[in-house]
């Protein structure tokens, strides 16, 4: 079955890349946009989707500095 | 003394790793996929890209069957020094404390900064005086330390002198150890200091603790 894994910066971690797509947007004309994050996404074909939180802590993503959002 | 030097796809430094090493002992090359480590003496994971630094730096070349070796040589008290992408491979690895984050300029950095030797008593620094001032170049753009518990003070083994930390890292922390002090992880790059003609030699006293290590 397909899964999509979000992967995001915890919060309280400093994020410069979300900082400089916020910093970008009213130089567009886009207003009133606050707290921007960039994360990163992985899409898969799982035969058991039990073993995803597994993968995600081992590999796909560092629990110390990120969190998981699985959707299926 | 002799060093092995892990290769991995994308590393890029590991030659100079050698040819510094080599100025204190002999020192080969350590192919990613071997899991011997044939009879080193100490263990270096060098700079570069890894894997391309895909899906996060040091992410994949954790799991290569030569770095299960060096995580076993580790445990035994076996000194291993990783240099940036090494730094960034043995804290996803669990063998170092925090995670390296992209640099707050978010800009590539290159260029020479100043690190205070902090902790004279790891296997890596003890041709240092406490105090010590080495100028050493750094060049990544993901060298941000970061830990959400504070690092143990006597793990902080070198920090940014004043005005030098060229990218954002907690408490200006350029390099950390392990709690026993036979691995050490820092961003900048000593084996590119092991030559006046380079500028600065003040990398070579990390290879020279080495013997001292052994000797002790």
């Amino acid at each position: 079955m397909k899964a999509l894994v979000l992967i995001r910066p915890k919060a309280g971690i400093l994020d410069p890349q979300g900082q400089a797509v916020q910093r970008a947007l009213p130089a567009l004309g886009f207003e009133g946009v606050r707290d921007v994050r960039v994360g990163r996404l992985v899409e898969l074909e799982v035969d058991d989707p039990d073993r995803l939180p597994a993968m995600c802590e081992t590999l796909l993503t560092n629990p110390l500095i990120e969190d998981y959002e699985i959707r299926s | 003394m002799r060093f092995g030097v892990v290769r991995f796809p994308g590393s890029c430094d590991e030659r100079d790793a050698q040819l510094a090493a080599a100025r204190v002992g002999e020192a080969e090359l350590l192919w990613h996929a071997d899991p011997d480590l044939h009879g080193v003496d100490a263990v270096i994971v060098p700079g570069g890209f890894s894997y391309g630094d895909y899906l996060r730096v040091g992410a994949i070349a954790r799991f290569a069957p030569a770095m299960a070796s060096v995580l076993d040589f580790a445990r035994e008290g076996g000194p291993v020094l990783g240099i940036c992408n090494g730094f960034q491979i043995l804290c996803e690895a669990g063998l170092l404390p925090g995670a390296l984050l992209p640099n707050t300029s978010l800009r590539f950095v290159c260029r020479q900064v100043e690190v205070e030797v902090v902790n004279p008593d790891t296997a890596f620094t003890r041709a240092c005086a406490r105090g010590d001032r080495l100028s050493i170049p750094v060049k990544h753009t993901t060298g941000r330390f970061y830990s959400p518990e504070p690092v143990p003070e006597e793990q902080v083994v070198l920090r940014y002198a004043d005005g030098h930390n060229p990218n954002g890292s907690q408490d200006d922390i350029a390099g950390v150890s392990n709690p026993e002090g036979n691995v050490l992880g820092l961003m900048p790059h000593p084996e590119h200091a092991v030559d006046p003609l380079t500028g600065s030699a003040d990398g070579l006293k990390l290879f020279e603790s080495l013997d001292r290590a052994l000797v002790a």
